[in-house]
């Protein structure tokens, strides 16, 4: 089977600081894989890198066995790999549904359209109900993004995400600064996913990373220093050190 | 019981095309109300329409895709030297100089899309600037196209339709403008509604959030500057073939900062807003400037004052949210 993304010694650096240091790892269809790291490992710095929002000094992407280091960021997301972000980047000004309809109208290739309506589309219209209601956001539908609090934020955020239909799913801290009592809305919502489709997320909830990961990455300082099943990773001396020598809060590695 | 899921979204109640209706009847009756209780100010009504153009045209770029720009005179400037230059040299059919217009707009829209959409910021308003100047440059240097400074004149475009002949009351250049200006709102009322539309105004709001979603920003928006160019055209079309004359100030730069000025007062980023800016900027500045030749300028400022003061996001922002609540009431929760 070939690999859905690869990443080929992946390396760069800011000045003299290498903030990636030959970075590889590949992921399958199926995979569920946690990125894990202290602050400042380069776990936001990796998914930049992978969606072309920064360019490698040196290394090489493939999705699907084909180079596309460099692919601009819509191409890569037309190849099917997608991002969400760690602090919500949504269209702020415009309703929750017309945030989610924009991304279906996008992969459908409807945003070429002058004339037809963009609230009347109705396989769009069916779809985004669907998936707002599935999140619990259907409510909310006709609501600007800005009056949404943040909790909700993070949720379209994910919306959007899937909207697009992945292949490859980045998740940059899904459930950072979602209130407790939704975040399994967002578990549910990610375990949701198609199966033949591979996620990468970023999280510092341990929790959450047994719950979802089938494989974990321990990024330190731009290198992978561990990869491997979530089990072994709590017993793996290097990963305890990189949490205890630079991260005060080890505690979390339990 | 609040958190109840609902499993389905409530379709939003429209009626199809009712916008487009509301709006076309509505210009109509602003321009009846024009046509009949001031006769002798129709002049100066179908040069007001012209430049009303022009407003909605800043509008696509600034209001709905964020760029900021003080260089939009250009493609006004440009198609009505076109149109002007057409009927010059033996093209008088009305019909067929506002196509040279929109010709020639679209394609300045496009050569300024081209350079201006590259940037952000500040950077990009330096460069519409840029562009701007520089067309203003051209029409000065090519005396022998555009008549130079002294303008271009002796436009007499020919019948409309082959029936209806340009009057002195300029009766028939302000009921073509006003046909025209209903045509051109209702197209574009559809086509901001549109997912293009949309699109761009997701891009306005965040453009990497859009280009993550797939988007390739740049042509999405050398495109809009193209249709935008081609509004404006249908402007400086009309304005040519209604005075007769092209000047130097339809490419100024006084013009360009003048029409960024009617929609900032109108509202950016909805049509009425660029209609309203239009509208009452030029018929205050109309009364004014004849009842004050001297201090006109300072009552404009004022006035300007005053609007950004008490309704910073336009006077259409408060009038819509009128709207919004009244049509909110009458919806079942």
């Amino acid at each position: 089977m070939t690999d859905l993304l690869e990443a080929r010694s992946i390396s760069r650096t800011f000045g003299g600081l290498h903030v990636a240091n030959n970075v590889s790892f590949a992921l399958k269809p199926g995979d569920r894989v946690a990125l894990i790291g202290p602050n400042g490992a380069g776990k936001t710095t990796l998914v930049n890198l992978i969606t072309g929002d920064i360019t490698p000094s040196s290394g090489r992407f493939l999705m699907g066995g084909e180079d596309i280091t460099g692919e601009s960021i819509p191409g890569r997301v037309r190849r099917g790999l997608v991002r969400t972000f760690q602090t919500t980047r949504l269209f702020q000004n415009l309703t929750v549904a017309d945030n989610v309809a924009l991304a279906i109208m996008q992969r459908l290739r409807i945003t070429r359209r002058f004339f037809s309506s963009a609230t009347e589309h109705p396989d769009v219209r069916a779809e985004w109900s669907r998936l707002l209601a599935r999140l619990g956001l259907a409510r909310l539908a006709y609501r600007k993004v800005s009056e949404l609090a943040y909790g909700q934020q993070r949720l379209i955020e994910l919306a959007i995400g899937v909207a697009l239909k992945p292949k490859v799913l980045l998740l940059d801290e899904p459930a950072a600064g979602v209130p407790h009592d939704e975040a399994p809305r967002i578990l549910d919502a990610i375990n949701q996913l198609p199966a033949d489709i591979a996620v990468l997320m970023i999280e510092h909830d341990m929790d959450l990373v047994f719950k979802f990961a089938t494989r974990v990455l321990v990024l330190a300082a731009g290198r992978l220093i561990f990869e491997g099943s979530p089990k072994d990773v709590t017993a793996d001396h290097e990963v305890r050190r990189a949490y205890l020598g630079s991260y005060a809060d080890a505690r979390r590695i339990p | 019981m609040t958190d109840v899921a609902i499993n389905h979204v409530p379709r939003k109640r429209s009626i199809p095309f009712a916008q487009e209706g509301l709006g076309a009847l509505a210009i109509i009756a602003l321009g009846a109300v024009g046509y009949f209780l001031f006769p002798d100010d129709l002049a100066f009504l179908t040069r007001l329409i012209g430049i009303a153009f022009l407003v909605l045209s800043l509008d696509l770029v600034t209001g709905y895709c964020g760029i900021a720009t003080l260089g939009h005179a250009a493609q006004f400037g440009v198609a009505a030297y076109a149109a002007g230059i057409a009927c010059v040299r033996g093209v008088t059919d009305p019909i067929a100089l506002l196509a040279v217009g929109v010709v020639a707009g679209t394609l300045m829209g496009l050569i300024s899309g081209a350079l201006i959409a590259r940037f952000r910021g500040l950077p990009q308003l330096v460069l519409s600037i840029a562009v701007g100047q520089l067309v203003a440059a051209l029409a000065n240097k090519l005396q022998w196209l555009t008549g130079g400074s002294d303008g271009l004149s002796g436009i007499a475009p020919g019948k409309v339709f082959g029936i209806f002949n340009f009057d002195i009351y300029s009766r028939t250049a302000f009921l073509f403008s006003l046909a025209i200006l209903v045509v051109v709102f209702v197209v574009l009322s559809r086509f901001v509604r549109s997912p293009f539309g949309l699109l761009c105004r997701g891009i306005k709001d965040d453009d990497l959030r859009a280009r993550m979603i797939g988007v390739a920003v740049y042509p999405r928006l050398v495109i809009m500057y193209g249709v935008a160019g081609a509004v404006a055209g249908v402007g400086g079309a009309l304005t040519a073939i209604s005075t007769g004359v092209v000047g130097l100030d339809s490419v100024g730069f006084e013009r360009s900062a003048e029409v960024l000025v009617m929609l900032v007062l109108g509202g950016a980023g909805h049509l009425w807003g660029a209609l309203a800016g239009a509208l009452i900027f030029q018929i205050f500045e109309h009364i004014v400037s004849a009842a004050n030749p001297f201090h006109w300028m300072m009552l404009v400022g004022l006035l300007l004052i005053l609007i950004v003061v008490f309704a910073p996001r336009g006077l259409i922002e408060p009038v819509l949210m009128l709207v919004r609540r009244t049509a909110g009431k009458g919806r079942p929760s």
